[in-house]
């Protein structure tokens, strides 16, 4: 008891060099955690992909497109339950800086794939029966004031020309890593209409999501599918939604090893400052020690009152800097937009937080303690710091 | 009078554990600090190279990339007979019409996938380019199914080594040469027959058509005429506005990240030089007081405290720097997103550089450092030299 009072007196004896010290680690682990959720946000397509979905799409690249025909030769292969089909869009709502995923996609077999997008059952309804009809997510329409009957125009790059929808429903999402911020339309919409116009392009689809029975097939259901096109003039390449998404991610790994490798930069330099800290306040209580140690205290004694003073100053700056991780990663994610469908601070990014922040405390207090556990106390008597 | 500068930095080298650790913790914030920046330049450099002022890329209106994009045959021949297109010396116009497609491979080592950029070539794709150059094998033939590499792919992709063989397409390509592009984003990409590869991947339409301008400020008088031509469905960029916005997003995301890293760092940074300071100067209280006696004015301990927190800043920023110039070494692949492509680029160091991130260490120390040299100066002579 006494022991915690004298620790805690003797964090408090230096106010201004503690409280700059605490400042800092705030700052520090308030940044750790925002890098490590960007980080969790870059692989949260993968995290919420489901086990028993599959994505086919063509072998040389996802910028080819795969025939419509394919859909029921691959719904006859076994352990299928059910195939749909999507077009990545990628049109232009008023400017470039509005980016947001649209998919064309069969809006029913589509919508049973994925339980997860949750629609009410007279907007589904209206959605279904409108041709020119789209869904939004969420967080799409908080962010860009889409209501049920607005049209919407976008500027089609990979389709040609001015396209306008109408919104006839908005998604919500089953659970917090569920991505709200895409927009679906009808496939039979950007069909009919190229049709008129590119025919060479109608009749043709993305890639194709493919529901089936067990998680376990999934391997062998693959290789089926794409056995059945080999040699084809369109051969296909069908791997896990988890894999799709992973692939994603793997494209742009560079960056994610910067962020990590950043992220435990900024842990690194605030080791050194609360290194210092430690270091400095040691120095100056070298006489002390040497005065307990001549008391009758034991090196351990020493050492824990170096450990406890800088553990203390390691969680209050963590404590700080977790409580302020929440309010400013959903600041963070509102201003970015869409460029995150999801940005949720982890349960993990908050223990990794407090054991760096541990980590820190222990490491900066280990070379004060070690000379102030082996110093002799004449000479540490003798010390005027 | 002015305080020796020798009493300063044998100050700093007096504790040295201390002063290692502030140094230390500076040195890392400006290594962040130039890294984002060398980033930054070295995307900039790939792209400003990889484009020539003089040519003009033409892509279907609104497309935005060469992979989105589709210029059919009678556009692309509408295109090549404008009156700005320079000829050769075989009396035959500087156009390329190429096709560009992605397609997947997976690389080297990690056996990851990721989209590369194959490029179907005109007979004159070459001369529009003169900064590529063949460094080992040999360019391929025109009708035949073989390929050239850029080099970062050959590095990095497995089967696009000279003498490998790629399958895409339904076919089996042979990689007959590397080329080497200068550190320009074609290093990122591999080059063919554009007739053979629009046969391979059933394309009927080019992506785009490349040309060299005759006389390179006629540029507007031409984009203006082809915007304008009810015939056609194009755009006209100048190749390396073209290139530029191509990697707009990556170029301003690398910038607002190290941007935001950076001051959030230099946050702590500054809070250790000011610890230090204040620690420095709580230490030397009878030390400030007997140079006060001897006739030092306050306003010569205020600059001696400050030359040792910028003291501080100059070691830690050429530290810093002195990391960073190792990432040189480094080549940074990622996909762009607005081009769906790889593309590799490298940390480029300049003398800009090197002094904005001296500049930043020097500020960290300055602003750590001026309120505890505040304090020193303002210290009262007796109270001082009462001090133990």
């Amino acid at each position: 008891m006494y022991f915690a009072k004298l620790v805690l007196r003797n964090t408090l004896r230096h106010k201004l060099r503690t409280g700059l010290t605490v400042l800092g680690l705030f700052v520090a682990i308030l940044a750790f955690g925002l890098l490590r959720t960007v980080v969790e946000a870059w692989f949260a397509g993968a995290e919420s992909a489901s086990t028993t979905r599959l994505i086919t799409r063509n072998s040389i690249s996802l910028v080819f497109s795969l025939p419509i025909a394919y859909q029921d030769r691959i719904r006859q292969i076994g352990g299928v339950t059910r195939v749909s089909h999507a077009n990545w869009f990628g049109g232009i709502y008023v400017s470039e800086k509005n980016f947001f995923p649209q998919f064309a996609v069969d809006a029913k077999s589509y919508l049973d794939l994925y339980p997860e997008y949750l629609i009410p059952p007279e907007q589904l309804k209206a959605f279904l029966l409108d041709r020119k009809g789209c869904t939004v997510g969420r967080k799409l329409a908080d962010i860009h004031g889409f209501k049920i009957g607005d049209v919407v125009q976008l500027r089609g790059t990979i389709f040609p020309g001015t396209w306008e929808f109408v919104v006839r429903a908005v998604y919500d999402g089953a659970e917090a890593a569920t991505d709200t911020s895409q927009f679906l339309f009808h496939w039979d919409y950007l069909n009919e209409t190229l049709k008129q116009t590119v025919p060479r392009r109608a009749n043709t689809v993305g890639v194709y999501v493919v529901g089936i029975e067990q998680s376990n097939q999934a391997a062998e259901i693959g290789r089926e599918i794409d056995r059945t096109f080999r040699n084809s003039l369109a051969e296909t390449l069908t791997e896990t939604e988890k894999a799709f998404q992973l692939g994603f991610v793997a494209m742009t790994e560079a960056i994610v090893i910067a962020i990590e490798v950043v992220s435990f930069l900024v842990i690194f330099i605030i080791m050194a400052v609360m290194a210092n800290t430690m270091a400095m306040t040691a120095r100056e209580r070298l006489a002390e020690y040497a005065t307990m140690k001549a008391l009758g205290f034991g090196p351990i004694r020493v050492v824990s009152l170096i450990l406890g003073e800088s553990l203390v100053i390691a969680l209050a700056g963590a404590t700080a800097g977790v409580l302020a991780t929440f309010p400013v990663a959903e600041w963070f994610a509102a201003k970015m937009g869409t460029l995150f469908p999801v940005f949720n601070v982890s349960q993990q990014t908050v223990t990794m937080q407090i054991v760096a922040a541990v980590t820190v405390g222990a490491v900066a207090a280990l070379l004060p303690s070690y000379r102030a556990a082996t110093v002799r106390i004449v000479d540490g008597l003798r010390n005027i710091g | 009078m002015a305080i020796p500068f020798s009493y300063t930095a044998k100050n700093l080298m007096a504790r040295k554990l201390t002063t290692a650790l502030t140094a230390g913790g500076m040195a890392l914030v400006v290594f962040v600090f130039a890294t984002v920046l060398m980033l930054q330049e070295g995307l900039r450099k790939t792209l400003v190279q990889t484009g020539s002022w003089d040519n003009v890329v033409v892509t279907r209106r609104s497309a935005g990339t060469e992979v989105q994009s589709g210029v059919d045959r009678a556009q692309a021949g509408v295109v090549e007979s404008q009156p700005e297109v320079a000829y050769g010396a075989d009396g035959l116009p500087l156009v390329s019409k190429e096709t560009v497609v992605l397609v997947t491979l997976p690389k080297r080592e990690s056996d990851k996938p990721s989209n590369v950029v194959i490029r179907g070539i005109g007979p004159k794709g070459n001369a529009l380019r003169p900064q590529v150059r063949i460094i080992e094998g040999r360019m391929f033939r025109w009708g035949s199914s073989e390929i050239v590499a850029g080099r970062s792919i050959a590095e990095r992709f497995q089967g696009a080594g000279a003498g490998e063989q790629l399958r895409f397409a339904m076919r089996d390509w042979t990689v007959v040469g590397v080329f080497d592009a200068g550190r320009s984003g074609f290093d990122s990409e591999i080059w063919g027959d554009s007739d053979q590869l629009m046969q391979a991947f059933r394309r009927p339409v080019f992506s785009s058509v490349v040309l060299r301008l005759e006389d390179a400020g006629r540029f507007e008088a031409l984009k203006a005429r082809l915007e304008s031509d009810p015939r056609l469905t194009v755009e006209a960029k100048r190749e390396t506005v073209f290139y530029a916005e191509q990697s707009q997003v990556l170029a301003n995301f690398i910038g607002y990240l190290g941007l935001t890293l950076s001051v959030i760092f230099s946050i702590g940074a500054t809070i250790g030089a000011m610890i230090t300071m204040y620690a420095s100067v709580a230490n030397r209280t009878a030390e400030i007081g007997t140079l006060r006696a001897l006739g030092f004015r306050s306003r010569s301990i205020l600059a001696v405290f400050l030359l040792e927190a910028l003291l501080l800043g100059l070691v830690g920023g050429a530290v810093g720097l002195g990391l960073a110039s190792f990432m040189q070494f480094l080549t940074i692949s990622t996909m762009n997103w607005q081009s769906f492509a790889e593309l590799a680029f490298t940390f480029t160091l300049d003398a800009g550089i090197v002094a904005k991130a001296l500049a930043f260490a020097l500020m960290m120390g300055l602003l750590g450092g001026f309120l505890p040299a505040l304090r020193a100066a303002r210290l009262n002579i007796v109270d001082a030299l009462r001090a133990v």
